[in-house]
């Protein structure tokens, strides 16, 4: 047709007409970044958007470091936790160096001489500058069962042989207080895993219920999310603690501890869990797979659920520092775990006294992992957050 | 509104009945009870004659009756050894490990418990307040970066470990024992005008570890809320009509973003209370927080029961406050009631 139009004789201002074939997909062909995003599962988007917030992707590298002491416990300490040193009782930290007289060795601790003081009858002691200990890596040292099954003695450093290494010092029986953070780890950072995925479990099974059925069983477990709510959490976390039977093995007590952790944190999670659940199942595609036939249990797993796992994920990752913080604070008021366990809080317990602090302030050192975890837990959260809702 | 106060305490009610029967579960949950206990102990040493007093106390206390029963004559809705004499009647119960009534156990630690929450509250409002309206109005300055940090050292570090923090440098830094009500010099000394200031600065401390976490939180949701208004088209409106732009905050979009602020309290309630137990515990201040700690360890039930459930009281009276100022600032609520039905 093209042809016909240009060979008509020309006498007004000719009507241009580009002869190349029209392409229809020209007019919404995408770049290649758009196509990229279009194509993308939902999760590759949110990955995307979470990378943005920075302070979120170091929490989560940061996290990542700390939570390697979990299953590496043994390897990472230098000493086991409950090893006791009776030559040094309440040892102050050794400084790492690296020079000695100027001259580079690589890192060392100088050799502690330790006295007793005549007039406070405690001992003191001070470094020994022509005792230069160097440290060992990947080196034998105390004895320990990894995991419980392999006998070993492979640490990642150790103390040169005869001397000490008491990163930040030892508390009141000798034991060194960084080994006993890294082994405390391994409770305090699973902890709040357990307990949110048992919030998770019950916040779930709850909000599902009251956001999917709705009527009576909703405004019975919205009044039962309000008391729950309006209740202080930690004075019921200590009641309910100190319910725990004094018979029970440390285990048993660590899971006693999760499962009330978890108890009174599922009515926020629940109320997210409902105002989606309400919003969600008015969608078309619910609405479709109810009249096709599928059951409750089918509609809200398979249908419902996938579109707030991240919100889900997100709010879990926010109530994981509240949980450690009440592990913590539980074991500092001796009503959580107990010794022979060792969690940070377990730690803390001696720093109950005050006047014990003040003359010897690093058995504080605690208080510095956990505030960094939890902000760590924080901004990761938000970012969780952030990037929950990829589309908007 | 009186209508409006009326129906919001009479909501009250059930609430209590059912976080009196969850404390009294939570209470009842550790095996055997204080007398049972001690009964085993004597038996245990061989001596046998006291026994029949701890099993006339059993019997005095209804220690021995069904679990229903035993809650209802503890309220007070069911008669007991002496007819009805329960929480109801002013009846607190009795605390074995003192051996006195609840009451004069506890007593004296009431009044500063419940100073010590308000003052924390109000320390929450008067601090969160103008910060946070500062930090929406001057965004992303130096000071709205400094608080917002500030904050989030605030949200991240739990309160005890932050008295654990301050009593230590306090005590380095200016040898002061922050510990405490007051200061060791004026114990068992009458009062007089340095004994109160004492009491005055031994209480600030505890305050502000107590608030901070609660005063991060607020000024996060505060800046926030104003953030959202301060973009608004009215705010436009009223500026390009000339309006004042310290007169333009205040009248319009501040109203509009106190909302969710003074809602925000009430949530926050709990936390605070919570916060105060603890804080209480680690600073040594004579509120029910330590004597809590130790009924729980000795199995004192009704102290313990009690104890946790005027903790409870005193946040549904915290809330009940915070809904009561939302619905005189915003009449959408005190009347909402009436308009939707």
């Amino acid at each position: 047709m093209s042809m016909d139009v240009k060979q008509t004789p020309a006498r007004k201002v000719e009507h241009y007409v580009d002869p190349t074939p029209f392409n229809p997909a020209v007019a919404e062909e995408m770049t290649p970044e758009q196509e990229r995003f279009y194509q993308a599962s939902q999760w590759k988007i949110m990955w995307w958007k979470f990378k943005r917030h920075k302070i979120a992707v170091w929490s989560g590298v940061i996290l990542i470091l700390f939570y390697l002491c979990v299953p590496f416990a043994e390897q990472i300490a230098p000493y086991t936790a409950n090893q006791r040193d009776s030559l040094h009782l309440y040892a102050p930290p050794q400084q790492v160096h690296f020079f000695h007289e100027g001259r580079f060795v690589g890192p060392f601790v100088y050799g502690m001489t330790s006295e007793i003081d005549m007039d406070t009858l405690q001992w003191v002691f001070k470094d020994d500058p022509n005792n230069v200990q160097r440290i060992r890596f990947l080196c034998r040292g105390a004895d320990y069962k990894f995991w419980g099954m392999f006998t070993s003695n492979v640490h990642l450093f150790c103390p040169a042989k005869g001397g000490t290494l008491f990163l930040l010092g030892t508390d009141r029986l000798g034991r060194d207080q960084f080994s006993g953070l890294v082994y405390g780890a391994r409770l305090s950072l699973t902890v709040g895993l357990v307990g949110v995925t048992i919030s998770i479990v019950l916040g779930l099974f709850f909000g599902g219920i009251a956001g999917y059925f709705g009527g009576i069983l909703d405004s019975m477990i919205q009044r039962m999310i309000e008391i729950l709510r309006s209740l202080p959490e930690l004075p019921l976390w200590m009641a309910l603690s100190a319910a725990l039977p004094v018979t029970w093995s440390p285990v048993w007590i660590y899971f006693g501890l999760t499962i009330i952790l978890g108890l009174l944190d599922w009515p926020g999670l629940a109320r997210a869990v409902r105002s989606k659940l309400l919003s969600l199942r008015e969608e078309e595609y619910a609405k479709a797979a109810v009249l096709m036939g599928a059951k409750p249990g089918r509609v809200i797993g398979r249908h419902l659920l996938p579109g707030f796992t991240s919100h889900i994920i997100a709010s879990a990752t926010l109530s994981i520092p509240s949980m450690i913080l009440g592990e913590t604070a539980l074991s500092y008021l001796n009503l959580g775990l107990r010794r022979p366990s060792v969690s940070w809080g377990v730690l803390l317990n001696e720093a109950q006294n005050i006047s014990v602090v003040t003359v010897y302030p690093w058995l504080m050192a605690p208080v510095i992992p956990i505030i960094i975890v939890v902000l760590a837990f924080n901004f990761l959260g938000d970012g969780l957050r952030d990037a929950a809702d990829p589309y908007k | 509104m009186l209508y409006y106060i009326l129906r919001r305490i009479l909501a009250m009610i059930p609430t209590l009945l059912v976080i009196s029967l969850l404390t009294f579960f939570i209470i009842e949950l550790p095996t055997g009870d204080y007398i049972t206990n001690q009964i085993a102990a004597l038996k245990a040493v061989g001596e046998e004659s006291s026994i029949g007093k701890l099993e006339f106390l059993r019997k005095e206390f209804s220690l021995d009756r069904p679990f229903l029963e035993r809650y209802l004559i503890w309220v007070g809705l069911w008669p007991g050894p002496h007819g009805l004499d329960g929480l109801l009647q002013g009846n607190w119960g009795w605390s074995f490990e003192f051996d006195k009534p609840v009451e004069e156990v506890i007593g004296p630690t009431l009044p500063l418990t419940v100073v010590l929450n308000f003052a924390t509250i109000l320390f929450v409002y008067v601090v969160s307040f103008p910060i946070g309206i500062y930090s929406a109005t001057r965004q992303y300055s130096w000071g709205d970066y400094g608080f917002t940090f500030l904050g989030y050292i605030g949200l991240a570090t739990p309160n005890f470990l932050l008295a654990l923090i301050l009593l230590y440098f306090f005590n380095r830094w200016f040898g002061l024992s922050v510990g405490g009500l007051m200061a060791p010099e004026y114990i068992d000394q009458p009062w007089s005008f340095d004994k109160a200031m004492s009491v005055l600065a031994h209480l600030i401390v505890p305050t502000i570890v107590i608030g901070t976490s609660g005063t991060a939180a607020m000024i996060r949701r505060l800046r926030a809320n104003l953030l959202d208004e301060l973009h608004k088209q009215y705010v436009t409106t009223g500026r390009a009509k000339g309006l004042k732009e310290n007169q333009l905050l205040i009248k319009y979009p501040l109203r509009m973003a106190i909302n969710p602020f003074i809602a925000d309290i009430g949530n926050l309630i709990p936390s605070m209370v919570s916060g105060s137990v603890i804080v209480s515990v680690v600073m040594s201040l004579p509120t029910v927080g330590p004597v809590l700690l130790s009924a729980l360890q000795s199995q004192d039930q009704f102290l313990s029961g009690f104890i946790l459930l005027f903790v409870a009281v005193l946040t549904l009276i915290g809330m009940l406050i915070s809904d009561l100022l939302l619905a005189v600032l915003d009449p959408r609520i005190r009347l909402g009631g009436r308009a939707s039905s």
